[in-house]
């Protein structure tokens, strides 16, 4: 037998059906909802009369739309978005998916909930109308975002109509320096790579310094995947893996956790197995780094300065024009001498319990700038409950950052959360494309850590210089 | 799914390279629980100011394209977020065809899902029919999908590759679940082994 990747072997697992051209039918495993994405595939349903196949692999959770003020279970005040949150519960009780709703303590971020939960296990497909669902590539998962005609194709079918992509392996080697995060490897993966360097590929991320990684981290890690292009990332299953999902309420238990780990062991890429597409960096080359454009590939160490708009080619010079008239940056100017007046702590990408530890290392005993907007919002309700038992909730509200209830919030900002015309935001969530954290907001994205040090300093910060 | 067989129409020229989910169509739209009506929004913070004035010097407001069927774009187009609703915003305002260098793929498989054609052509062939679409309102571009073909409005010819599958089914506006549900039988057996094999899912 040929040697296989990782991605070769879970998708072999999970064909249902090849075509003459080579396109398959794929088993799905889990599928996530929230409530942005599904509603017309729901509405899909009825109007064909289609059921969903398998209620029991279907797991749904609002997120996007929901206030993280503490006063939400009043309501929402948002008509439409009442309205798409309303749908969901409602297609979830119609169509009997699992279902956490916004008073559930387990409410939360779909893709934080999803392995907190034990739905994500190794060696499944995972899909979710969502493009940060790469995320679950964590636990080796081949797990990726579809379109909402998908969802439906999904809920009816379980299956989905694939052709497979290519294997691209993104090698970390060595180990980080201090004060260099999860965060920071993703995104230099993608300054190296640009937006489109993953278009058509999965991504296996390996080396030692991945291999270091918490689960958490490596969650950081796939999570952008999709920036760089790759529909999904891989992170091969370890025994970091298996104790993380060991007891989680919806892990296997007794002898199918036996069973699935004789299975989950097995999920390697073998030796010499073919990739289309190998990028390597050197763990101790990464810094703490930001974006400082409007796209997740405009990434320098936060001791570099703003490019000018003719240090690019192609294409990208008038993108970086443009870049640089909407963040209002001038090249030249040092990238910690940019000056934030927000500062946003949550989102799929850093919304979890040592983001938030790592944000209040920094931030203890310290109060954040005079005039400073900042706002924690955990990943789920129970990462919330957690940071509270741990202390970190009143750190973040000593040091004057809201403490906000669980949800999207200001990553994408379609709750009441969001930024004005010309506010500047330190944030750690995935996108600082243009309006991205609300009309004329201008985005940029960093660790957890740098994000609090911003908050303390009022510019962007070299996270090592607070150490 | 409405037919795409081929479409002669005016195409507009949009050349900003990685033209993400969010510019097509802004978050604060996804609030819908419709797929129609989207077209109204289509771009919404390039072409219209904030208090819903038209800019423009956006390609989509000059009297030349206000009727652009094709849009011309720089590389990566789509990238960002799976939201459907950004072809779905497409397809409301009247474009049928995307040409680029390259698609984020999410994006490039909802189109098909939508009668919305999008062709990846060498950045040569992209030049080309960028320049073409400067012309404005005379220059027609042709897309023959059974041919696989996009002519210029001075008859140049290039021709594009895609699935078959997927050709199939945009020809003849097929329901994807439709299909699928002739194999409901592969999926039984599927799912009788897997349960065998992987209890645990």
């Amino acid at each position: 037998m040929s040697p296989k990747t990782l991605y070769d072997k879970i998708w072999d697992a999970h064909i249902v059906d090849t075509q003459d051209d080579g396109t398959c039918l794929l088993y799905i495993d889990r599928h996530l909802v929230h409530e942005v994405t599904s509603p017309q595939a729901f509405e899909g349903l009825r109007m064909t009369g289609r059921t969903v196949r398998a209620p029991d692999k279907t797991i749904a959770v609002p997120d996007h739309n929901v206030p993280t003020t503490l006063d939400r279970l009043k309501g929402i005040d948002n008509p439409e978005s009442k309205i798409q949150v309303d749908a969901l519960d409602k297609n979830a009780k119609d169509f009997g998916i699992h279902y956490y709703p916004v008073s559930d303590v387990r409410q939360g971020i779909v893709h934080i909930v999803g392995p907190e939960q034990g739905w994500t296990l190794p060696g499944m497909t995972v899909v979710c109308g969502d493009s940060h669902t790469a995320t679950h590539g964590a636990f080796g998962a081949l797990a990726h975002g579809i379109g909402t005609s998908e969802v439906e194709h999904v809920l009816a079918t379980q299956t989905l109509i694939q052709r497979k992509g290519k294997n691209m392996k993104v090698e970390i080697t060595g180990k980080l320096k201090p004060g260099v995060t999860a965060k920071d490897i993703t995104l230099s993966v993608i300054g190296a790579t640009g937006t489109a360097g993953g278009t058509g590929y999965v991504i296996e991320y390996c080396g030692e310094a991945i291999r270091d990684l918490s689960m958490e981290g490596r969650m950081t890690v796939c999570n952008m995947a999709i920036e760089g292009g790759a529909r999904a990332g891989l992170i091969a299953p370890d025994e970091k893996t298996f104790e993380y999902v060991k007891g989680r309420p919806h892990a296997p238990k007794g002898a199918q956790w036996e069973a699935a780990l004789n299975w989950w062991r097995t999920l390697y890429t073998d030796e010499n197995a073919h990739f289309d597409k190998v990028v390597t960096l050197k763990g101790e080359d990464i810094a703490p780094v930001v974006t400082w454009g409007t796209s997740p590939e405009d990434v320098l160490p936060i001791t570099g300065s703003v490019p000018a708009a003719t240090d690019f080619s192609g294409g990208k010079v008038e993108a970086a024009q443009r870049s640089l008239d909407y963040m209002d940056l001038k090249p030249g100017t040092l990238l910690k001498d940019i000056a934030i007046d927000t500062v946003f702590i949550g989102s799929c990408t850093n919304g979890r319990i040592e983001d938030l530890r790592a944000a209040a290392a920094i931030l203890k005993g310290k109060k954040i700038k005079d005039g400073m907007r900042a706002m924690v919002v955990p990943g789920s309700g129970l990462v919330r409950a957690q940071a509270e038992e741990e202390g970190l909730a009143q750190i973040f509200i000593d040091a004057g950052f809201e403490w906000r209830l669980a949800g999207c919030s200001m990553c994408l900002a379609m709750n009441p959360d969001q930024l004005a015309p010309g506010e500047r935001c330190a944030a750690t969530s995935n996108r600082n494309f243009e309006g991205r954290q609300g009309r004329g907001g201008r985005t940029h994205l960093m660790s957890p850590a740098m994000a609090a040090a911003a908050a303390i300093t009022g510019h962007l910060t070299d996270v090592r210089e607070m150490m | 799914m409405e037919k795409f067989t081929t479409l002669t129409g005016i195409a507009a020229p949009m050349p900003l390279v990685n033209i993400d989910t969010d510019m097509i169509i802004p978050k604060q739209f996804l609030k819908t629980i419709k797929r129609s009506g989207l077209g109204a929004n289509l771009f919404d913070e390039m072409r219209f100011t904030q208090d819903g004035k038209e800019i423009p010097d956006f390609v989509l407001n000059q009297p030349a394209y206000r009727n652009a069927e094709i849009l011309v774009a720089g590389d990566n187009f789509g990238c960002g977020s799976s939201r459907e609703h950004a072809p779905w915003a497409l397809l409301d305002f009247g474009i049928r065809c995307v040409i680029s260098t390259s698609f984020a793929d999410i994006f490039y498989n909802n189109c098909f899902k939508n009668g919305i054609l999008p062709i990846v052509m060498p950045r040569e062939v992209v030049d080309i029919l960028m320049e073409d679409a400067r012309k404005g309102a005379n220059a027609r571009i042709t897309v023959d999908l059974e041919t696989q073909t996009v002519t210029s409005s001075d008859g140049k010819e290039f021709s594009f590759e895609v699935d078959e599958f997927r050709k199939h089914c945009l020809m003849n506006g097929l329901d994807d679940i439709g299909l699928t549900l002739e194999k409901a039988a592969s999926i039984d057996t599927f799912e009788k082994s897997a349960a065998q094999a992987r209890p645990w899912v």
